[in-house]
C-alpha cells in the first residue's frame, strides 16, 4: 500500500518536500556504508578503514543537523498539515534514528581497532552474517520511506526477530568461549558490544519501520512485535513471581 | 420567557454537551435552477464549536445560512430537507424567523454594526424581543454581553459613541456582544475573522474559547489553521457535497478521504 501524492499549487513547497527526502536518503546511503565499512574492517583487519570509518561518522552528523533546521524551517513557514506533516515529522525522526545508527558503525569501528590487538575470536566468523542482514533491512527500510511503502515497512519491521536470535546464539557462543580461556575475555568483550551494537542497528531500522509505516497510513502498527532478543536472560533465569525471592537456589545465584 | 429563566435553562442545558442540538437530513438548496447543496447530513452537537472548511463555492456558507434561515429572504432560493433545533424542524409554520434567529445567532464576516451607539447596537436585541423589564436590567445585558466578548474594558466609558466608529476588529466583536445579548443557544459565523489583522483575529479566537461553554458554534472559515485552533469537529465541504465530517485533530493529521487531504495540504483535487 504505497500513497500517491499529487502535486501542491505551490511548486516550491513539492520542492522543498523532495530535498528532505533527498536529505534522508543520502543519510541514509552514509549510514549503510558506514555500518558495511565497519564490519569490513573488522573482518578484514583492516586499521586504515576503520580510522577511516571512526571519522565518517561526522559527516552523519553534519546531515542530520541540516536536515533538523531544513525541517524546523518547514514547520514555520509552511505550516504543513495531514500527509505533508506526517512526512515532515516523520524525516525528523528518521534522521535521529539514522543518527544513531551512525554512532553504533563508528563503535563497531573502535572496537574493530581494539579487537584487531587482540587473539581471534571464533564467533566473530559469524559477524557479517548478521550485519549483511542488518544492512539489507537499513536498505529496504531507505527503500520503503522512499516510496511510502507501508507493507514494506512493515515486512523489515517483522523481520528483525532473525537479527535479534543471532545476536542471543552469538551472545552464549561467546559467553562460552570466555568461560573456557579468560584470556579471551577482553576480545570477547569488544566483540560482545559490536554484536550489541549491530543488533540496535537492527531496531533502529525497525523504529523507521514504524515511522515509515505511520507516514503512509497516518496510523501506528498496532501489533506486538516478535522478538528474538533473550540475552539478557541468557545465564540468568527471568524473575520467576513465585519463587521467593532471595531463595538462594536459583542458576542467577549459582553463577555468582 | 425572560433574560433569566432562559440562562438557567442553558446551565442545566450545558451539561448535555454532546447530544445533538442541530440536525440536518438530506439539505437540498437551489438557486433557481441551480442545485447549491446536494442533500446534506450533518448534526451541530450541543456546546460544540464546528467549523466548515471547503473551497469557495462549496456551500459551506450556503449551509450555514440554512441553520437560521437566513436563505428565506433570497427569493430564487429553494431549500428541501430537515433542519431541527433540540428535535423541532424550524422550516415548521409554526416557526417564526425572528424568534429562531434570536436562538440561532449570527456574526457575518464584515462587522456592520448598526449605525446606532455601541450601547444601542447591544441594547438592540433585548429591546425587541421585550427581554428587559427596566432600564437597569437592560444596561446590564449590555454589560454582561460586552464583557463576554471581551469588549467592555476598552468602550466602558464611551457607549454613547457610534459602533462604526470602533476599529475593525472592535466592530465585530461588538457584532460578537450584540449575537449574545440576546442570550442565544447557537451562534452562526461566516469568515468573522477574514477582515481582521491577527491580533484582532486571536482575540475573536480568545473569545469563542470563552464563549464555548455557554454556547454551541458553527463557524465558517477559509483559514484553515484557524479551523484547526478553534474547532473540536470539522466538516469540509467540496462542490455542495459534505464530504467529511471528524474530530478536528483527526481531519488534519489524517483524513479520511482524498479530497479532503488534497484540499488541507493545498493540493489540486
Amino acid at each position: 500500500m504505497t500513497s500517491e501524492q499529487g502535486d501542491h499549487i505551490i511548486r516550491s513547497y513539492d520542492e522543498e518536500l523532495e530535498h528532505l527526502k533527498e536529505l534522508i536518503a543520502r543519510m541514509g546511503g552514509l549510514a549503510e556504508t558506514q555500518l558495511a565499512d565497519a564490519v569490513d574492517s573488522l573482518v578484514r583487519n583492516d586499521q586504515e578503514l576503520a580510522t577511516r570509518t571512526i571519522r565518517n561518522d561526522e559527516k552523519i552528523d553534519e546531515i542530520e543537523h541540516e536536515l533538523d533546521a531544513y525541517t524546523v524551517r518547514m514547520l514555520a513557514l509552511r505550516q504543513p498539515v495531514a500527509s505533508d506533516l506526517r512526512m515532515v515529522i516523520s524525516a525528523l525522526k528518521v534522521a535521529s534514528d539514522l543518527e544513531r545508527i551512525g554512532d553504533y558503525a563508528a563503535n563497531v569501528a573502535k572496537r574493530a581497532v581494539a579487537l584487531h590487538q587482540q587473539q581471534p575470536l571464533d564467533p566473530v566468523r559469524s559477524l557479517p552474517r548478521m550485519a549483511k542482514l542488518v544492512q539489507t533491512n537499513i536498505k529496504r527500510v531507505l527503500d520503503a520511506y522512499a516510496k511510502r511503502d507501508a507493507n514494506m515497512a512493515l515486512n523489515v519491521w517483522e523481520s528483525d526477530q532473525e537479527i535479534d536470535e543471532m545476536y542471543t546464539s552469538l551472545f552464549r557462543e561467546t559467553l562460552t568461549y570466555m568461560m573456557e580461556d579468560p584470556r579471551s575475555i577482553t576480545s570477547g568483550t569488544h566483540l560482545l558490544f559490536i554484536a550489541k551494537n549491530i543488533e540496535r542497528i537492527g531496531d533502529h531500522a525497525t523504529n523507521i519501520a514504524e515511522i515509515v509505516y505511520f507516514m503512509a497510513t497516518g496510523n501506528q502498527i498496532m501489533i506486538d512485535r516478535p522478538k528474538g532478543d533473550t540475552s539478557s536472560f541468557a545465564v540468568v533465569e527471568p524473575p520467576n513471581e513465585d519463587k521467593t525471592a532471595g531463595s538462594g537456589s536459583n542458576n542467577g545465584d549459582e553463577q555468582k | 420567557m425572560n433574560y433569566e429563566t432562559k440562562t438557567a435553562e442553558k446551565l442545566m442545558a450545558a451539561e448535555n454537551i454532546g447530544e445533538t442540538k442541530m440536525q440536518a437530513r438530506d439539505v437540498r438548496v437551489s438557486y433557481g435552477d441551480t442545485e447549491a447543496l446536494h442533500g446534506v447530513n450533518l448534526d451541530v452537537r450541543h456546546n460544540e464549536v464546528l467549523a466548515l472548511i471547503g473551497p469557495s463555492g462549496c456551500g459551506k456558507s450556503t449551509f450555514l445560512r440554512c441553520l437560521n434561515r437566513m436563505n428565506d429572504t433570497i427569493d430564487i432560493c429553494r431549500i428541501s430537507g430537515e433542519i431541527t433545533l433540540d428535535g423541532q424542524n424550524i422550516y415548521d409554520r409554526s416557526i417564526d424567523p425572528v424568534q429562531l434567529r434570536a436562538r440561532v445567532g449570527m456574526v457575518f464576516q464584515k462587522p456592520n454594526p448598526f449605525p446606532k451607539s455601541i450601547f444601542d447596537n447591544v441594547a438592540y436585541g433585548p429591546r425587541i424581543h421585550g427581554f428587559t423589564r427596566d432600564k437597569e436590567e437592560l444596561r446590564q445585558i449590555v454589560e454582561t454581553s460586552l464583557r463576554r466578548a471581551g469588549l467592555w474594558k476598552e468602550v466602558h466609558d464611551r457607549l454613547d459613541e457610534p459602533g462604526t466608529g470602533l476599529s475593525g476588529g472592535q466592530q465585530q466583536r461588538l457584532c460578537i456582544a450584540r449575537a449574545i445579548a440576546v442570550n442565544p443557544e447557537v451562534i452562526l459565523m461566516d469568515e468573522p475573522c477574514s477582515a481582521l489583522d491577527p491580533i484582532a483575529t486571536a482575540l475573536i479566537e480568545e473569545l469563542i474559547d470563552e464563549i464555548k461553554q455557554s454556547y454551541t458554534i458553527v463557524i465558517v472559515t477559509h483559514n484553515m489553521q484557524q479551523a484547526a485552533r478553534v474547532s473540536r469537529r470539522t466538516a469540509f465541504f467540496h462542490l455542495g457535497n459534505l464530504v467529511e465530517v471528524g474530530e478536528t485533530e483527526q481531519i488534519f493529521t489524517n483524513p479520511g478521504d482524498q479530497r479532503t487531504q488534497d484540499y488541507i495540504t493545498g493540493r489540486f483535487g
